[in-house]
């Protein structure tokens, strides 16, 4: 009896399975996603970061979208030309485009909206050679341009241009701190705001007359902030949360793995491009010496940090493109793990071991906030560069100002640090390696890397129009900068989502969940 | 009259007290390296010195500290708290927000502590030396010693994977639940862990602080007339020996009210509860200056508030006390 019990079972089982397979995509249904940076504000116009990419992805649309191939698609502009000597890109917007309160979208809203982006993101390379917005006609926008720019390509995507309501925005109050950028926002995208609790959770709604049709089909996205990793990943498992997404943590990834409730994937984050790198105060002695930098290069295991530290889910960098770029090449100078030619090099510069073995002592400190990514190879750096007689002091961060200030005023010797490129190497790449870009400030050329020759081939790859061409200019980018060394470039950060399996259409696009989640739903 | 002078005079004491906590907080707070405006660089992964300039003049933070400081104390008088730096929010607003959150942790896990504590403190007073008393005496040094996140974090191991039954994150499910009942059950569901491990470091005082008042009060000797009228023992411990036993642990109720505010930081961390503590957290490590002053200010309120409150339950247990 029990047995046969059992059998249906499984039969039932297998029925539901076979199902699930075909189901067809539902529409309603509340999707609970959490974040672990907070939401400040949701107008991304002003301000980047998850915790405002992804919320203003959902209530603001951009001119255009991208597959997970990197292909331009249209979205808020059905279709777009760029002229033959590429200073105009125009935009030609759906003429049924609504925003949330009613008035239509038109071109007006757009040249506001790139101006306001223009003169107010952080990522201020982004939209730097726009010069004018013309308006033709309600449903034509042209953006003039001071020299060629294939970044707007990537810029004009979803967590980067969200098209705001201009009789909203536009009402003269200072835009970063528009009291409309977290109450009562007024968006143009698939979602509507509904509520926001500082620090805890926002509530969006799906807006019934986007401008695309039967889309969104989730009814409702409640995004709530979970700081501690591990709370996400319990909420997960009780299937009070559906879905994770930028998650790093390698200890949970791991746990979550091994849950057959929860599906794991790494894709969605190609356009994000994050790297963990090790960088080198370039200006202070002895790191302005190469051979000090390709020794301790030769002297990190980055086999040990793939596999051990970070359990094989997360890739070795190459250089400093991220591998899902399409700028992106492998040709580059590597350093393996040699301790015999990391201390020959040493010897060669000069620093050799004292009688207690050892041949310098200096502080390594770390970007604070990413435990796996940053923490973990730091301390690691203490027993790996011991071998080759360099005594390392981890300067624990108390919280990220002390870090920041340790990197705006160049007071540290080898640091670990991350960044993001954001869709196009002019965006978050060129910042890090250009000579004019050393600055007082964090996420700057902190390593003060000064290489003419780099310089101009960035000055040029940021005008060449033609994509083979301008790869060819990375690549070259890429050989000279890893010969440099101004920075080891160890992994790409671990960040994958986290679903429950009743979550399908998990964001697979370049920009993962900083895209308007069109086709996400919940099955029961 | 004596009243009214009395309460006079210790609201100008509250009053100068504030003022002290103000200027302390304002100044303690710029002691710390690191400053907002870098915080904000790192949320934002990245910023120009334009940005940065244009940030610093909005926030005041390019002025000297004694002009910041006066600016500050004047707004903070005429009760504008003024903006956080993250969230771009009225810091009364936000703290107002929260409020609720915190007392609801708080004044639960206070109940649970004084209620379960003086009982137990009670029934470990009957047999100084029984089992009872013993396990009561192991049980508090033990609560007592644990730090709060520990308790916590064990708590959590506990109810979220070995037996899951209780929420431990936030203080109600993502998709609410209609109707007000519902939600006040959601609530309740959602706050039993938090209050449990903030309630067990204080119940483990208040029972040793019970247990030796009661034997102490027990030896006096209007006990043994009472015992010699012939009344019950419920009536001797509950009605003669409690009511003069609880004068300390009122006291000590009153002056730890503070820090259970201050436990309530961790376990609002822990718990992931959207109270003021973790916004005390959260807002040291963002520098958000306004709103971290905002709430120092307002739980120095709260304690002042408290401690006026604990005077007047003096009052009520013991009737000398009435002048």
């Amino acid at each position: 009896m029990r047995a046969r019990n059992f059998g249906v079972l499984i039969a039932a089982a297998a029925l539901t399975l076979g199902s699930a397979a075909a189901q067809e995509p539902k529409r309603g249904g509340t999707l609970v996603m959490g974040q672990s940076s907070a939401t400040t504000h949701f107008n991304n116009a002003v301000g980047s970061g998850t915790g405002i990419m992804i919320p203003g992805a959902q209530l603001f649309a951009s001119p255009i979208m991208h597959d997970d191939k990197w292909n331009p698609q249209p979205y808020l502009a059905e279709r777009w030309e760029i002229s033959t000597d590429a200073l105009a890109v125009t935009l030609h917007l759906r003429k049924n485009a609504i925003f949330h309160d009613g008035h239509p979208i038109t071109s007006e809203d757009v040249a506001f909206s790139i101006l306001t982006i223009r003169d107010n993101h952080p990522f201020n390379t982004m939209l730097r050679p726009v010069e004018g917005v013309d308006t033709p006609d309600p449903h034509t926008a042209v953006i003039r341009l001071k020299h060629p720019h294939p970044a707007i390509l990537y810029a004009m995507g979803p967590p980067l241009m969200p098209i705001l309501p201009k009789h909203i925005y536009g009402d003269g109050h200072a835009i970063k701190t528009h009291p409309r950028n977290n109450k009562d926002v007024v968006g143009s995208g698939p979602f509507k705001f509904v509520s926001f609790k500082p620090g805890d959770q926002a509530v969006m709604e799906r807006f019934d007359k986007f401008f695309l049709p039967g889309k969104p089909l989730l009814d409702r996205i409640i995004l709530k902030l979970y700081p501690d990793s591990q709370t996400s990943l319990l909420e997960l498992e009780s299937g009070r949360l559906h879905m994770q997404p930028f998650f790093n943590r390698v200890l949970e990834l791991e746990r979550a793995k091994s849950n057959p409730a929860l599906t794991i994937t790494s894709r969605g984050y190609e356009a994000i491009g994050g790297i963990n790198w090790l960088l080198f105060n370039n200006k202070k002695k002895p790191f302005d010496d190469i051979r000090v930098r390709q020794a301790i290069a030769h002297a990190i295991d980055r086999d040990f940090i793939g596999k051990a530290l970070h359990k094989g889910l997360s890739r070795k960098a190459t250089g400093p493109i991220h591998s899902g770029f399409p700028q992106h090449s492998a040709e580059t100078t590597q350093y393996a793990f040699d301790l015999k030619k990391a201390e020959a090099l040493l010897d060669a510069a000069g620093i050799k071991r004292g009688p207690d073995g050892v041949r310098m002592r200096i502080t390594c400190d770390y970007y604070p906030g990413d435990e796996d990514g940053q923490k973990r190879i730091a301390e690691y750096m203490k027993p790996a560069l011991k071998r080759i007689g360099i005594e390392v002091e981890v300067r624990t961060p108390a919280d990220f100002a002390t870090f920041a200030r340790h990197m705006a005023s160049k007071d540290f010797d080898i640091s670990m640090d991350a960044a993001f490129a954001w869709g196009d190497p002019v965006i978050g790449v060129h910042r890090t390696y250009l000579s004019t870009n050393i600055r007082p400030l964090v996420f700057t050329n902190n390593a003060q890397y000064a290489n003419p020759k780099v310089d101009e081939l960035l000055a040029t790859a940021e005008q060449e129009m033609d994509p083979a061409k301008r790869k060819a200019l990375y690549v070259e980018f890429q050989k000279i900068v890893t010969a440099d060394v101004p920075l080891v470039w160890l992994t790409e950060l671990p960040y994958h989502t986290i679903a429950s399996k009743r979550v399908h259409g998990l964001p697979a696009t370049i920009w993962g969940a900083a895209a308007p989640l069109l086709d996400t739903w919940l099955a029961d | 009259m004596a009243l009214t002078a009395f309460l006079l005079k210790r609201l100008s004491y509250a009053a100068v007290l504030v003022l002290a906590v103000l200027v302390l907080n304002f100044l303690l707070i710029r002691l710390a390296p690191g400053d907002p405006i870098e915080t904000l660089a790192g949320q934002m992964g990245g910023m120009t010195e334009e940005i940065r300039a244009e940030l610093q003049r909005a926030y005041g933070l390019d002025k000297p500290l004694p002009a910041q400081l006066g600016i500050y104390l004047s707004r903070a008088i005429s009760g504008d708290l003024g903006h956080s730096y993250f969230f771009n929010l009225p810091v009364t607003q936000l703290i107002l927000e929260r409020v609720p959150a915190t007392l609801l942790l708080v004044m639960t896990a206070l109940f649970l502590a004084v209620l379960a504590g003086t009982t137990l403190g009670v029934m470990a007073s009957r047999r100084p030396n029984g089992l009872l008393s013993q396990i009561i005496t192991v049980v508090s040094v033990v609560g007592y010693s644990a730090p709060v996140f520990w308790t916590g974090m064990l708590l959590i191991i506990l109810f979220a994977s070995i037996i899951p039954i209780l929420p431990v994150s936030g203080m109600r499910a993502a998709v609410v639940r209609q109707g007000v009942f519902a939600d006040m059950l959601d609530v309740a569901h959602h706050l039993v862990l938090p209050s449990l491990s903030l309630a067990i470091v204080y119940l483990a005082q208040y029972g040793r602080l019970t247990r030796a008042s009661m034997l102490d009060v027990l030896g006096a000797d209007y006990i043994r007339t009472a015992r010699a009228k012939g009344l019950t023992e419920n009536t001797v411990y509950f009605r003669h020996a409690l009511r003069n036993a609880l004068l300390p642990v009122i006291t000590i109720v009153g002056l730890q009210f503070g820090n259970m505010l201050a436990g309530a930081i961790v376990v609002e961390t822990v718990f992931n509860w959207p109270g003021l503590g973790r916004l005390a957290f959260d807002s040291v490590l963002r520098r958000d200056y306004p709103t971290l002053l905002g709430l120092l200010f307002f739980s120095s309120l709260l304690v002042i508030v408290v401690n006026q409150l604990t005077d007047m339950c003096y009052r009520l247990a013991d009737p000398r006390i009435r002048t």
